[in-house]
């Protein structure tokens, strides 16, 4: 991944990350939901981002242990896998907060000072900066594309959750609610 | 509705009938509310019955392209082959939020719409493919999909009629790009989200290699109403001097403008009165500069332009923009239009497949441009720079992403050259020596 | 099969040349059959199209739009401008485009010199960058194998993915993210081990994936190429040579749609150093009186003579002696009576599964079938008896690795022997009476007779150390003198008499063979060639 002014801010990656054995994910109950979700295709390969995504709601992020079992599980090799995995920016490669926060600064929620949103944001989860992750391990702080809420601005997820018309008075508040 | 606003008297609601009502969620609820009697009758229709009322109610596509629905329906033919539906949820075009509304206000209404448009293209099968940041609309699609299985509505012998009819919610993953019909089957299949060379067509060889057809939500949430109230209710929507554009189109309006949110008006109403009595206007002590009337995508207009322009495809033409997505995106005086083009270059660089030489390169190196004028370190051969590359970038590429990245900076340009040129620095000599950027990437060299 | 007199055929102007293609033809390739080439990257004829340099980009009249050649079928009629300004406008574009992150290597990237950027950038690019931004900037990357990947210079052409995907069958290669911080990615522990991978250093227009062998090695400039055929194995890829002040820097493979294709295996792209190796026989050696001498050739071919005149001789030959020498040192066998034997080393194969009968084949010579052809029997199938009057010619097997109790025996008990090779291993310098030093295959032309049966030309590509000869040369010499001599002095027209000799080689000649090589006339009955499943 690079830096530069046509990449928006990616997320930048902590070091060793790679140490902690990965964990299986499709075993027991996870497996026999794949299989109901691999039912729906006519190809294994087509149940690829929901795999990843069900490693994602269980580990937090997708490892290379992680790209090996999927590559595994739906007849593909890792190369493939990751290749897949890195063109969608909403899995993450490597562990991030325990509140991966994601405030659009598109154009529209531009207009209504998503800036300060975020600024807010970095501020209050003590982040400091985009793509890092505080220090207390809660927060990651990311400015990501068009969140299809535009006439809520300013749209801010964190994980899943989709929270509407932020402005930088509610941060305080909705900081202290994520612990 | 406008929601989050009540109904303006100037509306007319129809897919937006029921939005910030909870309870047309329900399949209780929209049965109530009329919802699968469309449905129920479709099955027993045969496939080109309904194209044909389809056709003849005017209904082009919402998602932004606009080709008449039924004929692309109509390419479906019975040839014994497996044929797909896919619903394109994808919504991620700048400034467009009106089908997240439909899938979370009238979800039913989605299913209903994609269960016919599935029967008329002889499929049984259908995937909803909703952008990954959708988590609520998501829910909302899988519990009534849920729902309409358990009810008998949905499956081997849809309500009774002894056809299958099978709905998978399926979900992306964060990219725009799986918007364009071609990528989205690409990340169906579980590839990454390339745009397609045509031919071959998806009605030809799409998902999985078999006839397909790609609809957008609002084109499908319309079909139960036009095969309710009959196609010749759906033309009798719109202005009189336009038989081109038929019905009604949510309309997203979001920006500097003082009642944000989704307004549902006929084809062809004028944009002046929209903006400034349905929309409120202008914010407190400020006024309209600019406005993008179709998602980020088409040429900006100027207020005035604006103001003198009809919401319909052949009226956003005449007025040298486009109808698009139908997100209108209203900037104001205190606006700096620079640094908001310069922000859409960024969008699209962020976004592109990089597939294309011209967009991979040329998204990132106009953002580039665009992020230096804007802070000042402008010269006099930028402009020049900047016109020639959204040429280059236009009309040669595998999808119009590329030619999307370079209309807002050409109409930004030609419409706000001043702002641009006071943005100009110090005329740098050409020695400017370009700092290396390290990549973070962790593989060992 | 399908019938060729089905075909549609559609006519089709290119640049104001009209041809006539089977119906489904892409632009592209029409093009080539009136000698047009259309600027492309990511196009290529062994690989799935993907259409996405947009460098192919061509002006058809009527269509609303630019249309990429290598992703368009012909129409009837249609009227295709390549270099018209439009088109060439686009080009133009795309060019800048490319340049734009590239890095200013040229001075030290292998590439320079055969690169695909450089060369249209010079044809048709623009003489100044208008590019005053930073450039994107990522670290060199060891892909394994052979393989180093630069990805500064990638141009996302996406050959190698292509390859490894769809030809290799091993996709351990891949696209990663994406806009314009795209890379060429694979996983980590899974490597560019396969037998074929180096293939996509070939395959990159430019310096993004390169060899480490040839790494700073030479200038593109500076090479010497000859055609050739690949000694490693049966397979017998075409290859070119490649010298640089006589010293073979690198093969490359030449294509060949009947047996390579577009590809060579690392096994023999790699194995060259041998050919440079300097301990060679280069001076005729005669032992006087218990010593090997130096002398000069009619000496040694005289005493050669004696060795062999009046005596049954077995031929020990090596699998890779030419088709000329096997045949000339038959003629000697067919005069004085004996036997032609040959060994060959066996090895694992590695077959390139997306292309039909391409593989590293087990027997690892390259004319092990010419030499059974020609009448030589493989040793491990038996050595026929000889006795302690019968001499040994030993032709360039360097009788190597443990030394086989048959093939020692043969070497202790013969009353003379002869060596004819292109070094004298220490074994065969113990016991030799004349040693007559040759070629290695790059030092001469001649054919070789891969596992299909197809005869094969390989030209000079270097000269020969010292006074070695080629080996037809010497044997042609030695047949004369024992009366087996054919009046032949050139390959050609050993050949040609080979021809006359063999039936299988009837009416071949080095004309017709040319340098994509024929099937002996009767490979099917000798069940060299391979059943291909009828579609």
């Amino acid at each position: 991944m690079t830096y530069g002014p046509s990449a928006g801010q990616l997320v930048r990656p902590p070091e060793h990350h790679h140490d902690e054995p990965h964990v299986p994910v499709f075993v027991g109950a996870r497996r026999d939901e794949l299989d109901t979700i691999m039912s729906r295709y006519p190809t294994k390969m087509a149940a690829l981002l929901p795999a990843l995504w069900m490693v994602q709601d269980t580990h937090g992020w997708v490892s290379e242990g992680a790209v090996e079992e999927v590559a595994q599980v739906l007849d593909l090799t890792a190369a493939y896998v990751k290749g897949v995995l890195s063109f969608y920016t909403m899995y993450h490669q490597h562990p991030v907060g325990r509140h991966f926060v994601q405030v659009c600064t598109t154009t529209p929620c531009n207009v209504c000072g998503a800036e300060d949103v975020v600024h807010a944001f970095l501020e209050h989860t003590g982040c400091g900066e985009l793509g890092l992750t505080s220090s207390d391990g809660r927060f990651t702080v990311i400015e990501v594309e068009c969140l299809g809420a535009c006439g809520f601005a300013t749209p801010v997820m964190i994980n899943n959750e989709f929270i509407e018309s932020v402005t930088p008075e509610r941060v305080a508040r909705i900081v202290a609610e994520h612990d | 509705m406008g929601y989050p606003h009540s109904s303006h008297e100037r509306e007319t609601p129809v897919l937006s009938k029921y939005f910030g009502d909870p309870d047309a969620r329900t399949l209780a609820g929209w049965r109530a509310r009329g919802g699968y009697t469309s449905l129920d009758k479709a099955l027993g229709m045969d496939p080109v019955e309904i194209q044909n009322i389809v056709k003849d109610s005017g209904l082009r596509g919402r998602g932004g392209a606009g080709f008449p629905t039924g004929i692309k329906w109509s390419f479906m033919k019975p040839d014994g082959k497996t044929h797909y539906l896919c619903c394109n949820a994808d919504e991620s075009e700048p400034g467009t939020f009106k089908d997240r509304e439909i899938m979370r206000w009238t979800p039913h209404a989605l299913v209903e719409g994609v269960a016919i448009g599935a029967h008329a293209i002889y499929a049984e099968t259908a995937y909803i493919y909703i952008r990954g940041e959708y988590s609520e609309p998501i829910r909302l699609m899988q519990a009534a999909v849920a729902e309409a299985y358990a009810s008998g509505i949905l499956g081997a012998n849809a309500m009774g009629s002894g056809k299958r009819v099978d709905v998978h919610v399926h979900r992306g993953a964060g990219a725009y790009i799986c918007g364009e019909e071609t990528a989205l089957m690409n990340s169906l299949e579980g590839r990454r989200g390339n745009p397609r060379i045509k031919p071959p067509f998806p009605a030809v060889a799409g998902l999985f290699g078999q006839p397909t057809t790609i609809n957008n939500v609002e084109t499908l949430a319309a079909v139960p109403h036009i095969l309710r109230e009959g196609a010749e209710w759906y033309q009798g929507l719109g202005r009189e001097d336009n038989p081109r554009s038929r019905g009604t189109k949510l309309f997203s309006v979001c920006g500097n403008i003082a009642r944000p949110g989704n307004y549902e008006v006929t084809m062809g109403f004028p944009f002046g009165e929209f903006l400034n009595d349905l929309c409120g206007g202008a914010l407190p002590g400020r006024e309209i500069k600019a406005v993008i009337p179709g998602g980020s995508s088409v040429p900006i207009l100027t207020r005035e332009e604006a103001e003198n322009t009809l919401m319909d495809y052949e009226g956003m033409v005449a007025s040298g923009t486009m109808l698009g997505s139908g997100g209108v995106i209203v900037f104001d005086d205190r606006q700096d239009m620079v640094k908001q083009i310069a922000r859409l270059a960024r969008f699209y660089a962020h976004e592109s497949c990089a597939q294309c030489s011209q967009c991979r390169e040329g998204t990132a190196w106009t953002t580039r441009i665009l992020e230096r004028i804007s802070a000042g370190q402008g010269n006099a051969r930028d402009f020049d720079t900047l016109l020639s590359i959204a040429d280059n970038m236009s009309g040669k590429t595998i999808c119009v992403l590329s030619d999307s990245c370079a209309t807002p900076v050409v109409s930004g340009l030609k419409k706000f050259r001043a702002e641009f040129e006071a943005k100009l620095g110090p005329d740098h000599s050409r020695g400017v020596v370009p700092v290396l950027l390290t990549s973070n990437r962790t593989v060992a060299a | 099969m399908s019938d060729a007199k089905d075909v549609k055929m559609i006519s089709v102007t290119i640049e104001g040349r009209t041809t006539s293609v089977p119906d489904g033809t892409t632009i592209i390739e029409a093009a080539k059959t009136v000698g047009v080439l259309i600027p492309h990257y990511c196009y290529h004829p062994g690989l799935p199209i993907a259409g996405v340099c947009r460098m192919c980009l061509v002006d058809v009249e009527k269509f609303p739009k630019l249309a990429p050649a290598c992703a368009t079928t012909v129409m009837e009629g249609q009227v295709v401008h390549v270099h018209n300004e439009k088109a060439r406008e686009a080009r133009k574009g795309v060019l800048e485009f490319l340049l734009i992150n590239h890095p200013l290597d040229c001075p030290v990237c292998d590439q320079s010199g055969e690169c695909e950027l450089q060369d249209y950038t010079f044809q048709e690019g623009r003489a100044e960058s208008r590019y005053e931004e930073p450039k994107r900037f990522n670290p060199v990357e060891d892909f394994g194998g052979d393989v180093m990947y630069v990805p500064n210079r990638c141009i996302l052409c996406t050959r190698c993915v292509r390859f490894m995907d769809d030809v290799a069958h091993d996709p351990v290669l891949n696209v990663s993210e994406r806009g314009d911080r795209a890379f060429i990615g694979k996983a980590e522990g899974h490597d560019l081990t396969h037998a074929w991978a180096g293939n996509v250093v070939d395959l990159c227009p430019v310096g993004a994936l390169i060899s480490k062998d040839f790494l700073n090695k030479a200038r593109a400039w500076e090479l010497d190429r000859s055609a050739s055929i690949c000694t490693g194995c049966s397979q017998g890829c075409n290859v070119t040579v490649e010298t640089r002040d006589n010293t073979v820097v690198r093969l490359k493979p030449r294509s060949n749609t009947d047996v390579n294709h577009f590809y060579l295996c690392e096994q023999g792209r790699l194995d060259y150093r041998w050919i440079n190796r300097r301990d060679r026989l280069d001076q005729p050696q005669v032992r006087v009186q218990g010593t090997l001498r130096s002398v000069d050739w009619e000496d040694a071919l005289d005493a050669a003579a004696a060795a062999l005149a009046g005596r049954r001789v077995t031929v020990l030959a090596s699998p890779n002696s030419t088709n000329e020498s096997l045949f000339l040192a038959e003629r000697i066998i067919a005069r004085q009576g004996g036997a032609g034997v040959f060994r060959v080393s066996i090895g694992g194969e590695a077959p390139l599964e997306g292309v039909a009968d391409l593989s590293l084949r087990a027997e690892r010579a390259a004319n092990a079938t010419g030499a059974r052809l020609l009448g030589y029997r493989d040793a491990s199938e038996g050595l026929a008896s000889s006795s302690a009057d019968d001499t040994l010619l030993v032709l360039d097997d360097v009788l190597e690795g443990a030394l086989d109790e048959r093939i020692a025996a043969l070497l202790a008990g013969a009353a003379h022997v002869v060596h004819i090779g292109t070094t004298l291993p220490d074994v065969i310098a113990a016991r030799v009476d004349v040693a007559l030093p040759i070629t290695n295959h790059t030092e001469e032309e001649g054919t070789f007779t891969n596992l299909r049966g197809r005869v094969q030309r390989f030209l000079q590509a270097r000269t020969a150390p010292g006074l070695a000869r080629p080996s037809w040369f010497v044997l042609s010499d030695l047949a004369e003198r024992l009366g087996a001599g054919t009046g032949a002095y050139s390959a050609a027209d050993v050949f040609a008499s080979l021809a006359g000799h063999h039936a299988s080689f009837a009416g071949l000649s080095y004309a017709t063979l040319a340098l994509r090589g024929l099937p002996v006339v009767d490979a099917e009955a000798h069940g060299l060639t391979v059943q291909m499943a009828t579609v």
